[in-house]
């Protein structure tokens, strides 16, 4: 028997991996992945909650999630690649024309 | 130890190990790789919790269809390796701190609050897949029809977004 | 039953009329007067104030027909404040019924006088168009003497009495900028503020008697004061009454505060006779009859009282007698006259206060139109004198220096021989003057002879006091006659004087017709008492007095006598010759007469001219060297030219606040300039300080 503890101390490792990737990493298509990541992690948290309670609540839920996170990449990439286009580069860093 | 225990601890090095090498890896192949084993450790999970069905879409979707976009754009920018001159030095160290500080207050509060609900299903009861497929349709297309049908224009949205953002303007610079 | 008791009687709900009318009437003349010609103003006036005559006949009558003492009309809510519950209420009784029908009946008489009288006195002063505004002023006293007259509380009372002693303040000074002769001057305009200041005096103790009132009973409404006054303790009621005193003295013109009617007169004639003999001048007698109950209450007030009004009417007396203006012996008379009064309504007969008041007032009313009527005759003889002189000479323009004075048609040295030239106006003027002397069967009679009847029982003192007054009365108005219209005219203006038109003869006969039968009302034998059980409606049971023929007859020879001096010393001699009056042989006598005993003087040094000084002190001294000069000039603007120059400019400013602001625009940009660097434009940064946010929001959760 797996407590749900488990479950949620990963799902809590890899969110931060996936912040430590935002965070860190420059490469916008890295971050954007580490983005993903911390997607799956939130997943999982809740997948392993509803399992918990026996609910499908939390399975309707990841599904909406991976629904809306796949909208989100198609948009995300094609600025991206507009970035790209732009600046001849995807180093977040070169993309700071808003500087104070 | 039980076997889905050492399941799960055997899956959850699996997925930490490749999450830290998308991380790390200097190759964004290779950090979309190693990200694509870590969904698939994640799918494999929602099958041991009960969900086969999140488990399917989680392949096809993320794995399947976003990582392959992902892949795609990789090789449409080249995967190169950025300069080193970092502007922003302090950037690392306080971001380990930060997320550091993160894990810490999120693990106290998740298992302070969690470790009443206790245990997951065991793996026999919830790998009836047909019947919870079929709940999960039920419930999908009755109680939360309504969402699901802005779901769908939000992915229509977000494709014709996704076309206008990347459509050569007539006349417009080359670029 | 308060209220309701009121509503059923006959011409009740008129009662508000009596001032509406008046009110109705001088708005009229205020808004179309200068498109009416003078005989409509004067209509208006007159028809406003004989309306409200008419409704004092329908209240009086009403009144009788109900056999109640008292009846209300509750015309509007007034004042609610706390424990003050005043209602704007009539109060019917036979004692404001009388007082309506006088200040009416009287006043309709001399509207109609003053229209003649105005006629000719706006045109000797040269501005026609004044007409108009005394008619105005003369309905508002009319609304405000009909305001004092019915109000059912000492607060609605004072309204009334402030009124017309702002109205009697605008008529003073009718003619602001000129003397009584007509030359420019401010005297007229100072006889009106000293009547205002003087009145100010007593209506101060008026207030401060309120105010005690109102402290001790908790109420203004007579009926609810008088049923509490047992209550009360003595002492306070003393106080209360010897305040409203000190008012009826300012009102009523009685030592001390008596000094302002004489100055009074400088007021056109109509009113004089209305205002300052007739009815306002009475509103004191009014108001302590109204309080009998708190005067009867405490014997000691009621002494002083009664000596001070009979030691007024002695003074004034004397004073009357040594006098060459005409009008002027006339105030000093009404002085004596109201000194009778207030000596009555002292000793307690209230009965007889009020049935001289109204007796009075139709004596004096007609003496002074009737002196009216002299001065404007012989102002006719100067003009017809004056156009002769123009015609002869052709010197028109130098004739006024030749002759070296400014004639005075009011002074009695000029007159003489009237009786002849002005028939009517001295048949009248006898009457009056009979009536005032107290000859039987004249109205003055009987209404002084019950004064001193009532005197001669309860305060001999008084009774003596009062016997010599009435004995100069006699005299200084035999005088009068003797040197008015005996004998030869001493100045032309008298030879060629004219008898005055209808409009003023007919008022003038009128009221003679009263001054002679006057007494009727009231006679001292049984089953005449009329006025008598008339106000024992409001007063309660009162004796009715028989006549006493030793009282009457020694103020009846003194009267005579008095008349047989007179003209042993004015009449019999040859007028023309005497221009030195006979009683100069009396010396310094005379001279105290004639120079009002120097009580103006007196209170020139007493009062006013410390008043003045402490005023000039303080002016010059303390406000201008010490405040303005030092304090303002030296202190303020040299300290603020100091501290600007040196502490100021320097340490408060530059370093103070130029420096605060400076500093705060620097601190504001260096924060700005550090805060800027966070906004770097880069993402990942952003990001990081999100985090940060989250971080601190779940450790708040944690730590919570």
């Amino acid at each position: 028997m797996v407590p749900v503890d488990y479950y949620v101390i990963l799902s809590a490792i890899l969110f931060t991996i996936g912040v430590l990737g935002v965070l860190i990493r420059r490469n916008a298509l890295i971050i954007f992945m580490s983005i993903e990541l911390m997607l799956n992690a939130a997943n999982l948290a809740i997948v392993a909650f509803g399992s918990v309670i026996e609910s499908f609540s939390g399975q309707i839920f990841v599904f909406f999630v991976i629904a809306v996170a796949a909208a989100e990449v198609a948009i995300g990439l094609a600025l991206i690649v507009e970035i790209f286009k732009s600046k001849r580069s995807i180093d977040v860093d070169q993309v700071s024309g808003l500087k104070g | 130890m039980t076997l889905d225990l050492a399941l799960f601890l055997v899956l959850a090095c699996i997925a930490v190990a490749s999450a830290l090498g998308m991380l790390l890896s200097r190759n964004t192949v290779y950090a979309a790789l190693y990200l694509v084993l870590n969904f698939i450790t994640v799918a494999i999970f929602y099958l041991l919790l009960g969900a086969p069905f999140i488990a399917m879409a989680q392949i096809t979707v993320y794995t399947g269809a976003i990582m392959v976009l992902f892949l795609f754009v990789i090789m449409l920018l080249g995967a190169e390796n950025l300069p080193a001159p970092n502007a922003l030095p302090w950037q690392k160290p306080l971001a380990i701190a930060l997320a550091a500080a993160l894990f810490a207050e999120a693990a106290y509060l998740l298992i302070v609050k969690a470790r009443s609900l206790g245990n997951v299903l065991p793996p026999a009861e919830a790998i009836n897949a047909t019947e919870n497929l079929r709940q999960l349709g039920v419930a999908l297309f009755q109680n939360y029809l309504l969402p699901f049908e802005i779901v769908s224009i939000l992915l229509l949205v977000a494709m014709i977004g996704a076309i206008t953002l990347t459509k050569k303007e007539k006349g417009a610079r080359n670029g | 039953m308060y209220f309701g008791e009121s509503a059923n009687y006959g011409f009740l709900f008129l009662a508000p009329w009596l001032i509406f009318f008046p009110t109705l009437g001088l708005l009229i003349n205020v808004a179309f007067g200068h498109k009416f010609s003078e005989r409509t103003i004067g209509a208006v006036a007159s028809l406003a104030t004989g309306a409200a005559f008419v409704v004092s006949i329908a209240l009086a009558w009403t009144l009788s027909a109900s056999h109640a003492d008292v009846l209300r009309w509750r015309l509007a809510e007034w004042i609610h404040i706390g424990a003050v519950s005043l209602d704007w209420t009539f109060r019917v009784d036979a004692l404001s019924a009388t007082m309506m029908l006088v200040v009416s009946g009287v006043g309709t008489l001399i509207h109609i006088y003053a229209i003649g009288y105005m006629h000719e006195d706006v045109r000797f002063k040269a501005d026609p168009r004044r007409f108009q505004r005394f008619f105005v002023f003369l309905n508002l006293f009319i609304a405000a003497m009909m305001i004092l007259i019915s109000a059912d509380s000492y607060l609605m009372l004072f309204i009334g009495w402030e009124g017309v002693g702002l109205c009697s303040f605008l008529l003073i000074g009718f003619w602001y900028e000129m003397d009584t002769l007509g030359q420019p001057s401010w005297s007229n305009s100072y006889a009106a503020k000293k009547a205002f200041v003087v009145n100010r005096i007593g209506d101060y103790g008026f207030l401060i008697a309120s105010f005690i009132m109102f402290w001790a009973f908790g109420t203004f409404q007579f009926d609810a004061v008088f049923a509490k006054a047992p209550q009360v303790s003595q002492g306070l009621i003393v106080a209360i009454t010897l305040f409203y005193l000190l008012g009826v003295t300012g009102k009523s013109a009685q030592i001390p505060l008596y000094v302002w009617l004489p100055d009074a007169m400088a007021g056109p004639t109509p009113v004089s006779a209305l205002i300052h003999a007739a009815t306002m001048v009475t509103a004191g007698v009014y108001l302590i009859t109204r309080s009998a109950p708190l005067y009867s209450a405490v014997p000691a007030a009621q002494n002083i009282v009664a000596l001070t009004g009979a030691v007024t009417a002695l003074f004034a007396a004397t004073i009357a007698a040594g006098q060459y203006d005409i009008k002027k012996v006339l105030a000093y008379s009404t002085i004596s006259q109201l000194g009778f009064m207030v000596a009555a309504v002292g000793v307690g007969a209230y009965v007889a206060g009020m049935f001289h008041l109204v007796t009075h007032a139709f004596f004096k009313a007609l003496l002074f139109l009737a002196a009216g009527s002299v001065i404007l005759g012989m102002e006719r003889g100067h003009h017809h004198v004056e156009h002769a002189h123009q015609d002869k000479s052709k010197k028109g323009k130098k004739k006024q220096e030749d002759r070296g004075e400014i004639f005075d048609p009011g002074d009695m040295r000029n007159m003489g021989g009237l009786r002849k030239t002005m028939p009517v106006t001295f048949w009248v003027y006898m009457a009056g003057t009979l009536a005032l002397a107290g000859i039987p069967p004249f109205a003055g009679f009987w209404s002084k002879d019950e004064i001193l009847l009532d005197a001669s029982l309860h305060n001999p003192t008084v009774y003596w006091l009062l016997t010599i007054a009435a004995f100069f009365t006699a005299f200084y108005m035999g005088r009068q006659i003797w040197l008015v219209f005996f004998g030869t005219a001493r100045h032309e203006a008298a030879s060629h004087a004219e008898e005055s038109p209808r409009v003023i003869t007919f008022p003038l006969i009128a009221l003679a017709i009263l001054s002679v039968i006057g007494g009727a009302i009231n006679l001292p034998f049984t089953g005449f008492h009329h006025f008598t059980h008339w106000l024992e409606g409001a007063l309660g049971k009162v004796e009715a007095m028989n006549l006493d023929m030793q009282v009457a007859l020694v103020s009846t020879a003194l009267a005579l006598a008095a008349i047989a001096i007179s003209w042993f010393l004015y009449g019999r001699a040859p007028a023309d010759a005497v221009r030195r009056d006979p009683l100069e042989t009396l010396g310094v006598l005379f001279k105290g007469m004639n120079g009002k005993w120097w009580i103006d003087e007196l209170y020139q040094a007493l009062v006013i001219t410390p008043y003045v000084k402490t005023a000039q002190f303080l002016a010059d001294v303390i406000d201008g060297r010490f405040w303005h000069d030092w304090f303002h000039d030296s202190v303020v603007v040299g300290g603020f030219n100091w501290a600007s120059r040196i502490g100021l400019n320097v340490y408060a400013d530059q370093k103070g606040i130029d420096a605060f602001a400076n500093s705060l625009g620097a601190w504001t940009q260096s924060l700005s300039t550090m805060m800027r660097k966070v906004q770097n434009g880069f993402v990942r940064s952003y990001a990081l300080t999100f985090l940060l946010g989250v971080v601190l929001i779940l450790g708040y959760l944690v730590f919570k």
